[in-house]
């Protein structure tokens, strides 16, 4: 066998072994994916007659809140789990097996991108979970085959970004506990963008960061994708410059860290 | 160009490593024959983990060349890595899944086929006494159970060259016997041990050579006996019951140091046959005769104590 097939087999090894441990402790991506979907069931149930309110002018609509909200919920859901990776990756580098992966001939990226993939999958999972509970309570995508097909693209692209990001923070971390820290903003950064409410009702001041911030541009390219409302360019072309630009970021800031010598 | 002469499986020289203006090893050399125990010897802090991750590739040296299993330590990092088994002093096990899933996650690190690492698993299970905890997570295995697992899963990838280091720290004696006879089953096998280790028994019982490090510098290096016949400490000792007897030989014997409270005399001596007996000749000869005579070398111990009893100088900041 090539060098090439080992590292396929090594990575498919590493994917195994990080999914094996969230079957087995499932209760840290559960336990994140319970934030989105209560946001998600407060801000229909409860704000959700003020909130459409205020959007549409004074008619309160809740149901039409529904169909704005989802979009922003799904992208949080992703930030959010997004925090457990980081979280999983600062545990798993002060395992000792760590020492061991790093004296055996296997590929070193191995670690790394199992990490990355498993994480991505489980970003998946969670996302038709969440949009499992988006459809239950009205929501009605009315999205082609091919613009689900795009929606699918484009949530994949933001997950494999904001993965690499939480693996480099989890390296960056000394313990789980810095890590959640260091990648809480990946939760909240989609609070302060369009998610909730549109751009242009915000203050004049905060307008240009809500607008331009990784996470707005992805929200609003798949609003227009699941509703049916357009898309944009710009925003189409922010949104997958973001998550390149994010994913670069973050996969050689990991390889980076995995590369500079253990201080022990 | 110079190679290495392929009977050695670790060939070091100036091997230096300092974090900051801490030396931790200045400058040491390293040969260890293939199929050999080599056992690297000294108190907490002497070097020896950054030695063993300096040859196992986890970290690399400042100053120094080395060929591990005949591979250039730096620029053959991966054939070395293939050829090296690692038993590091915190388990290397993965406390989140099964003892049987450690192993399988060997098997296939190690690009076995998944029958092969079926069978290896399986094998290896048995041999280590794991069978009963094999679908147990490994975080709840005791401290000589997460050796051993470790040791199994340094294995399954059968390395020609073995580094364990302090596989004993922290065992209780059966656990520490269990994994002195594991040591010697591989040796039988044709393995390379690089061993290190705080208890000089274990070192005796196991290497055929020792090297003392201390300070960051090796300050002996030969086989046990070797060792300690490079300070003195031997002696036969004579123990009276009755004190009268006990003065009386006192007294013929000048050159012994006495010991009134317990009532013991001792002789320096090599241990050799022929001082032993030219003593007995001076107790018969004085009528003297003692109610228990025993002959001590000395044990590594003592060797420990005078080689690393010495304060380390001070490292000069740089």
């Amino acid at each position: 066998m090539s060098p090439a097939t080992y590292a396929v087999r090594d990575n498919l090894t590493m994917l195994r072994r990080n999914l094996l441990h969230a079957r087995r402790y499932p209760s840290l991506t559960l336990n994140l994916l319970l934030t989105p979907v209560i946001l998600l069931l407060v801000f229909v149930y409860i704000f959700g007659n003020v909130m459409s309110a205020g959007i549409n002018g004074g008619h309160a609509d809740r149901s039409q809140y529904v169909a704005y909200l989802l979009p922003g919920i799904l992208l949080m859901t992703i930030g959010g789990t997004a925090i457990g990776t980081a979280v999983t990756v600062a545990t798993d580098m002060t395992e000792g097996i760590m020492a061991r992966f790093r004296t055996m001939a296997i590929s070193r990226a191995s670690v790394l991108i199992g990490h990355v993939v498993g994480s991505v999958i489980q970003i998946m999972a969670s996302l038709l979970l969440v949009l499992g509970v988006g459809v239950a309570i009205g929501f009605r995508p009315n999205a082609t085959p091919l613009e689900w097909l795009l929606a699918i693209g484009l949530l994949t692209l933001v997950s494999i970004a904001m993965t690499w990001i939480a693996v480099g923070m989890g390296m960056a971390s000394p313990n789980a506990e810095g890590a959640s820290n260091m990648a809480m903003p990946l939760m909240i950064l989609p609070f302060l963008g369009s998610a909730f409410v549109p751009v242009h009702l915000m203050p004049v001041w905060f307008r240009w960061f809500a607008e331009y911030q990784p996470f707005s541009p992805a929200i609003e390219t798949l609003r227009g994708l699941l509703l049916g409302s357009g898309i944009g360019t710009r925003n189409a072309v922010l949104a997958v410059g973001w998550c390149l630009a994010l994913s670069l970021l973050g996969y050689l800031w990991s390889k980076a860290q995995f590369n500079r010598e253990p201080r022990r | 160009m110079t190679t290495t002469p392929r009977t050695l499986a670790i060939a070091a020289t100036g091997l230096r490593k300092a974090y900051g203006d801490k030396t931790v090893l200045d400058g040491i050399d390293i040969h260890v024959p293939v199929g050999t125990v080599f056992s690297l010897l000294g108190p907490n802090g002497a070097g020896k983990t950054t030695a063993v991750n300096i040859l196992s590739t986890l970290i690399s040296a400042d100053a120094g060349e080395a060929r591990v299993a005949g591979h250039h330590l730096t620029r053959e990092a991966q054939a070395v890595r293939g050829a090296i088994g690692v038993t590091g002093q915190f388990s290397a096990v993965d406390g989140l899944i099964t003892g049987e899933e450690n192993m399988l996650l060997m098997a296939d690190l190690q690009h076995l086929s998944r029958r092969e690492g079926r069978r290896i698993t399986a094998e290896l299970l048995e041999r280590f006494d794991l069978v009963e905890a094999a679908k147990k997570p490994a975080s709840t295995y005791s401290g000589g159970m997460k050796r051993r697992l470790d040791i199994a899963m340094t294995l399954v990838g059968n390395p020609r060259i073995i580094f364990l280091d302090e596989p004993t720290t922290g065992l209780d004696p059966r656990s520490r016997h269990t994994m002195w006879q594991i040591i010697r089953e591989l040796v039988a096998g044709g393995t390379t041990v690089f061993l290190t280790t705080q208890y000089l028994d274990e070192a005796d019982q196991l290497a055929d050579r020792i090297a003392v490090l201390n300070g960051g510098k090796l300050v002996a290096e030969g086989s046990a006996e070797e060792l300690k016949r490079l300070i003195p400490g031997g002696h036969v000792r004579l123990r009276f019951a009755d004190p009268v007897l006990y003065e009386r030989a006192a007294t013929a014997l000048r050159e012994a140091t006495r010991d009134d409270e317990a009532l013991t005399l001792q002789i320096p001596s090599d241990g050799s046959q022929r001082e032993l007996r030219a003593v007995l000749d001076w107790l018969d000869a004085a009528g003297i005769e003692a109610d228990e005579l025993s002959v001590h070398t000395p044990d590594l111990d003592d060797v420990f104590f005078a080689l690393t009893a010495s304060p380390v100088p001070a490292q000069p900041a740089n």
